[in-house]
């Protein structure tokens, strides 16, 4: 169900009815390989009921073939030729399941140390994330790196799941050492307390997947199911001052439309109302809205998440690649931006490379002028002016853009302070970029 | 193990569905500008499916009151039920649009392409649809291709980067990060786009009955002569069947995909409405694509080795 809100929009001072989504959640696994990632996945579609029959049927079939005597689940998700020959998940996967009370997007994430770079995949759309270990090994070094990529995109909410806990014969004491050494880290990376829940869970068995176990009596949490039910969802914030990227410019004209001229693309944050005075960057130049069109006509007010089309009262050039923001509050422009990069290709990043930034709907040139730290995700400490950036490494850069780019930093804003770092050769991408410092541990040192 | 089909769930009986549709249009509608903006020569690849035809419907919603400024591209197996080739025309017209039709069985005329043993055209799709791809320069191709139908497809990217040979490599995929999409590709290259990637088959029903999407007839029950090979009820006709022992009988069926006559099965429905049509759905043990593709029925990874020969 569309629950609605009422609250007060920033520019028009009028009250505002939005729809908000708290019914669909998008969440990311992360963990370690063989900690069970694909088996707990396989085993929430299974018990959620989201695996049909004809799909179980094969995963019968195909553990029956390799001589196993229980279906193994992790074959309902690891899709890939390669995958199923290793045994191994390799790329990032995306599921779909459903209860009465909430539907989920999950992005299914490989642990491999090479596939770091689909956890930050999966992880930039995430509300929340379900990092596994396993209970034999407890918190181990993919962990603390896995938390602090998480930390780093922004993720509000980490469930730790503690698998194989029946390896350990249900063991408490083992269950509060992890869950108390996780706590700590989780703490250094800068979640409050109440945004990390851990749960006792075997993905093998179903214990505390989707129902209480009756072999950890002395966990009185949810289960993990219950848990992804209840978390509050943060919708985009609405809050927020209003941003829109401008994708493409709707000229009709035809004779039904002779003087239509809409500037489209999805609200990025904030939210805009009929009336608003807005600022066309990076031309610098005001006016206000006239109307708010949408794909089902013209609203009066549109927030965070919506795909529009703005008209505009005066007569502005204005192309892809502008941004429509809020008059007063609208973001610096700059050509030197400071920004944590993850870098995700196995050509290493190096000062002086020439790159392409997309930034919104905006590619610019750029060059990187400085890399000025590496950041060792484990121990959250960083090493100054290192020569260069390998593959799953974040650091922090300066890069000089060819045109000013309006930005907000990532810690304001997930979507005006991200930005693409693209190989201008080939096209490849390169790095995900995050305005500012984000992780409060790394800037410190 | 959980036993999972203990209990069978009447249509009607189905659980409430959350209602996340809007957020769904807004992210498709949002890829389908990124790529008019991005792109030179865009197209929709639409057969007349209810996926295709939720495609053609967002692009008019993302693009209006203008025109979709995109062509549409139909790869025609020869097979294809007379029905849905009539809606893909009327649907084309009504528009305003452009189709470019791409035939197999001009290629088997002329003997570019022969005919498989098992008679299937499926799998000689890929073939002509890269030919009119490079003939037309196409350089982004949209598909009605959704993630929760095929484990391989659960792969895929939204942004789905193919080389001039029109192959996937699940290995190089490019991250996507965020909702910016990444369209950069070299003379030759193109790109694939899933605007629909997050929706379910559910959703895309739940979407035709909001926005009361018109469908061809085959989607709903109605009285056909099939008869039943490999378990799945294919209609009589120029594809191939009844083969001798095939005994024709007259069912009550609907189509849940529409593809190939030769490999793609009718179920056996009473659901005449798009109620009836979501009842069904919603309470159904089989996915659609296990009800009545016989293609995906070949191997484990059937799926995933057409896409890296440059099917969809």
């Amino acid at each position: 169900m569309t629950e609605t809100t009422t609250r007060t929009a920033p520019d028009s001072g009028t009250e505002v009815t939005l729809p908000v989504q708290t019914d669909l959640l998008r969440l990311a696994t992360a963990g370690s390989v063989d900690d069970g990632k694909s088996t707990l996945v396989g085993r929430l579609l299974h018990d959620t009921k989201s695996v049909l029959a004809d799909q179980l049927d094969a995963v019968h079939r195909a553990s029956a073939d390799r001589g196993l005597a229980t279906p193994d689940l992790s074959l309902l998700v690891d899709g890939l030729r390669a995958e199923r020959e290793q045994g191994i998940t390799i790329d990032v996967a995306y599921r779909y399941f459903a209860t009465p009370k909430r539907s989920f997007v999950l992005a299914d994430t490989p642990g491999h140390v090479q596939y770091t770079r689909n956890t930050v995949t999966g992880a930039s759309t995430a509300q929340l994330a379900v990092l596994l270990v396993d209970a034999r090994n407890g918190v181990v070094e993919q962990t603390r790196r896995h938390a602090a990529v998480l930390a780093l995109l922004g993720v509000p909410q980490l469930v730790l799941a503690v698998n194989k806990i029946d390896m350990v014969d249900f063991d408490e004491a083992v269950f509060t050492r992890i869950a108390t050494e996780f706590a700590e880290h989780a703490r250094a990376l800068g979640y409050q307390d109440d945004a990390v829940v851990t749960i006792p869970v075997s993905a093998l068995l179903g214990d505390n997947v989707v129902e209480h176990s009756a072999n950890t009596p002395w966990y009185e949490g949810p289960s993990l199911l219950e848990h992804l039910e209840r978390v509050p969802v943060a919708p985009d914030p609405h809050d927020a001052p209003f941003r829109l990227p401008v994708q493409y410019v709707i000229r009709p004209r035809t004779a039904e439309h002779p003087d239509y001229r809409g500037y489209a693309g999805q609200v990025a944050a904030g939210v805009v109302a009929e009336g608003d005075e807005v600022v066309v960057l990076p031309a610098g130049v005001r006016t206000r809205v006239s109307k708010v069109d949408t794909p089902n006509g013209p609203k009066p007010r549109a927030a965070a998440g919506h795909s529009i089309t703005l008209l505009l009262a005066d007569d502005v050039d204005i192309s892809r690649g502008d941004l429509i923001a809020a008059a007063d509050t609208a973001p610096e422009l700059t050509d030197e931006l400071d920004a944590t990069v993850c870098w995700l290709a196995e050509k290493p990043l190096k000062p002086g490379a020439k790159v392409l930034v997309k930034h919104g709907t905006r590619t610019a040139q750029a060059i990187v002028t400085e890399l000025s730290a590496r950041f060792d995700e484990q121990r959250l400490s960083s090493v100054d002016a290192p020569d260069s950036l390998q593959l799953n490494e974040i650091g922090r850069v300066q890069l000089r853009t060819s045109e000013p780019l309006p930005v907000d930093t990532y810690a304001a804003s997930r979507r005006t302070g991200s930005f693409l770092v693209i190989d201008p050769a080939d096209g490849t991408t390169l790095a995900a970029g995050l305005i500012g410092v984000p992780l409060a541990p790394f800037a410190a040192r | 193990m959980t036993a999972i089909d203990a209990e069978v769930e009447l249509p009607g009986d189905a659980p409430p569905q959350v209602d996340n549709l809007d957020a769904l249009e807004s992210e498709a509608i949002h890829i389908f500008r990124e790529v008019a903006g991005e792109f030179d020569r865009p197209v929709i690849l639409f057969s007349g499916g209810k996926d295709s035809t939720v495609l053609v419907h967002l692009a008019l919603k993302a693009f209006r009151p203008a025109p979709v400024p995109f062509p549409l591209l139909h790869v025609d197996t020869g097979h294809n039920f007379p029905e849905v080739l009539a809606f893909r025309d009327e649907i084309a017209e009504r528009h305003d649009l452009r189709l470019v039709v791409a035939s197999v069985q001009d290629y088997l005329d002329d003997g570019r392409l022969q005919e498989r043993p098992d008679g299937t055209r499926n799998p000689l799709q890929t073939t002509p649809l890269l030919d009119a791809i490079g003939d037309n320069r196409f350089d982004a191709v949209f598909g009605g291709g959704r993630r929760d139908e095929e484990r391989a497809r659960a792969k895929e990217r939204i942004f789905s980067l193919r080389n001039a040979f029109g192959q996937w490599d699940p290995r190089r995929q490019r991250p996507e990060l965020w909702n910016l999409y990444n369209g950069r590709h070299r003379p030759g290259e193109h790109v694939r786009v899933f605007p629909l990637s997050n929706w379910t088959e559910l959703d895309i029903w739940r979407y035709i009955q909001r926005e009361k999407i018109e469908l061809p007839d085959i989607y709903y029950a109605h009285r056909r002569e099939v008869y039943q090979r490999d378990g799945m009820w294919l209609t009589s006709g120029p594809w191939g069947g009844p083969r001798e022992g095939e005994v024709p009988a007259l069912k009550t069926v609907r189509y849940r995909t529409v593809g190939d006559g030769s490999c793609t099965g009718a179920v056996e429905s009473e659901a005449y409405t798009v109620d009836d049509v979501i009842a069904e759905v919603a309470a159904s043990r089989l996915t659609e694509r296990g009800a009545t593709r016989a293609d995906d029925r070949i191997s484990e990874a059937a799926m995933e080795d057409r896409k890296r020969e440059g099917y969809f």
